[in-house]
């Protein structure tokens, strides 16, 4: 196989892969963010900490994001809406997702560009139409993607890329969630 | 029942199908002394654990064990049940195999380096033992299955004879895989209409450039592929059966054929809240990978035919429409409404190994083993298992190279401990 240089190092995540089948405990992550209400509809999140393979781990760097709504929507806009979030993690999980698939398979990508669509009506948000459900209708992804390899090859890494993307699979299944108050 | 003597076998087979009678015509061939304990008949589940109108998935020619082979006027035909319980009959009775029917074990246990045997007719010890009592004891179902209401019938495969016996109104089948096509087309041609929930599978055209496409598993080498060159075993070996029928017209069944029937499809099966089934919103992809997968497959069949100079023997190179995506497939179904009266699960089996007291079995209840040789427990043996040590061991056409090659093994071992 030649080598391919996309930057993934594969060879630790099937290590990963070959430890935590002896050591499920290990695998259970928990992901948390934490966000504080500013004024109207703007908020800020933060996201540093998460726990994994058993112990509390830390970001390099926290992260901070701002989240608000347009000025159509009588806000400030300040930052993007939640439900772009929601986009945002999925372009960028089926993204990194190709790029592992390829580096797997030695395929060496040039560029890869994915754009997501989420179709939202929302009379569901506003309770305008109790029919209208508040959340995404529809999300196309597409994928523009120049590498060395056939067409069906570029089609099998996306495809591969959904099979196994956490975000593909949050949004196409349902979860449980619980919301209380402390 | 009580004064039995322990009998004593140097070797003890459990389930006389096709793998264990293959196991016993080899042992019997290396002299080794031996019995075949079978809980019902001679190839009891295809007697009573399958449906009505079930034939084969591999054509007539490839019936074939040690020493037996298809010989009749329909190479290309494909068995019935009733034809193939004839055919391992015929094969029990021509090996002459020590088959003790009727005999249920109820524990294997290690003694020393021994075997015991607990059956409802006595006490059995050995020195090596073949597991050969199947991959499909129980039906596989997912657990949210506790969650769907009452009013809804729910069937396995293991319970399904024949549309018939289904309640009128609209069914729900769960899985893709060849049992659940078969049964989704089956049900719909009754007029009930048939909603099936797609996750993974694999699609397969019943002939490709005017051969079975089992020929070409077979000819190009795919089926001989050995389990210890596969790239994803664990993977392999829980690979769903190709969506294929046995039918006199040769037909395939592939999820375009489903949808041109009038089958109503919704993606894999996720959840139940508040009385509503919840489906995968992934369908599309379902469907792509089992595409580019079939296509890379058709692709390595053309690359043998071009490399061994059999295209010429064969029709020209064929591509089959990608599976159509239905507009909008539904997201939920209401199970209280009415509308679902009955829901068939195909969604897989599993091994039943409750009566094994030998910790050789994972987390997942699989049995551990190498290439049918059991890990940590010397002397016990598995066949019959998927990809036990070639993709086609799951095929009667299978077992020969699989059973030839364990029971090798256990006569090196025997020899080895004597």
């Amino acid at each position: 196989m030649t080598t391919v240089t996309n930057g993934v190092n594969v060879q630790a995540l099937l290590d990963a892969r070959t430890a935590l089948k002896e050591a499920p405990e290990a695998a259970q992550f928990t992901w948390r963010a934490s966000a504080t209400w500013n004024h109207g509809v703007h908020s800020t999140i933060n996201v540093q900490g998460f726990f994994g393979l058993g112990q509390e781990q830390s970001h390099l760097e926290g992260s901070v994001f701002e989240a608000d709504h347009p000025e159509i929507f009588a806000a400030t806009d300040k930052g993007i809406t939640p439900i772009e979030y929601l986009i945002v993690g999925l372009a960028s999980c089926l993204t990194a997702g190709v790029a592992s698939v390829a580096e797997n398979r030695g395929i060496q990508l040039r560029s890869v560009e994915a754009t997501v669509e989420g179709e939202h009506d929302i009379r569901g948000i506003l309770g305008a139409d109790s029919d209208v459900r508040n959340g995404f209708n529809d999300i196309k992804v597409t994928f523009t993607i120049d590498a060395d390899a056939s067409r069906e090859e570029i089609e099998a890494l996306v495809a591969q890329s959904q099979k196994r993307s956490a975000v593909f699979d949050a949004l196409t299944n349902p979860t449980n969630v619980t919301v209380e108050v402390a | 029942l009580t004064g039995h003597a322990t009998e004593r076998f140097t070797t003890v087979v459990i389930g006389a199908g096709h793998a264990g009678l293959s196991a016993s015509k080899f042992l019997g061939d290396l002299s080794v002394d031996h019995v075949v304990l079978e809980r019902g008949e001679v190839a009891n589940s295809w007697r009573r654990e399958r449906w009505d109108s079930l034939r084969l998935l591999t054509p007539n020619w490839q019936c074939r064990v040690p020493g037996l082979r298809y010989e009749g006027p329909d190479p290309d035909g494909y068995l019935s049940m009733a034809e193939i319980t004839e055919f391992i009959e015929r094969f029990a009775k021509g090996s002459g195999a020590p088959v003790r029917a009727g005999t249920n074990v109820t524990s294997l246990r290690r003694a020393g380096d021994d075997y015991r045997l607990a059956t409802n007719d006595g006490e059995l010890a050995c020195q090596s033992v073949v597991i050969a009592s199947g991959a499909c004891n129980k039906p596989a179902m997912p657990q949210f299955a506790a969650g769907v209401p009452s009013s809804v019938e729910q069937l396995t495969p293991f319970d399904y004879r024949g549309p018939a016996q289904l309640p009128d109104g609209g069914v729900l089948v769960v899985g893709a895989s060849a049992t659940g096509v078969q049964l989704a087309a089956e049900v719909q041609q009754s007029g009930r209409p048939v909603t099936l929930s797609v996750g993974e599978h694999v699609r397969l055209p019943r002939t490709y450039r005017g051969r079975d496409v089992l020929w070409w598993m077979d000819a190009s080498g795919v089926w001989d592929q050995r389990y210890d060159e596969v790239d994803d075993l664990t993977r392999a070996r829980r690979l769903p059966s190709p969506q294929l029928v046995g039918t006199p017209e040769r037909t395939t069944l592939d999820i375009n054929a489903l949808t041109a029937m009038g089958v109503e499809l919704v993606g894999r099966w996720a959840a139940v809240r508040e009385g509503r089934a919840l489906f995968s919103g992934g369908l599309r992809n379902m469907f792509s990978l089992a595409d580019l997968k079939m296509g890379r497959l058709l692709d390595t069949f053309d690359e043998w035919a071009q490399e061994n100079g059999r295209a010429a023997h064969v029709g020209p190179p064929e591509r089959f429409a990608p599976t159509r995506v239905p507009a909008s497939a539904r997201l939920q179904l209401g199970l209280r409404n009415g509308e679902i009266r009955t829901i068939i699960w195909a969604t897989g089996f599993r091994p039943d190994y409750s009566w094994l007291d030998i910790p050789v079995v994972d987390a997942k209840g699989q049995l551990r083993h190498d290439g049918g040789v059991v890990a940590g427990s010397p002397g016990l043996y598995a066949l019959g298992l998927p990809v036990l040590r070639r993709r086609k061991s799951t095929f009667i056409y299978g077992i020969e190279d699989d059973a030839r090659d364990v029971i090798d093994h256990l006569g090196r071992y025997l020899a080895g401990s004597g």
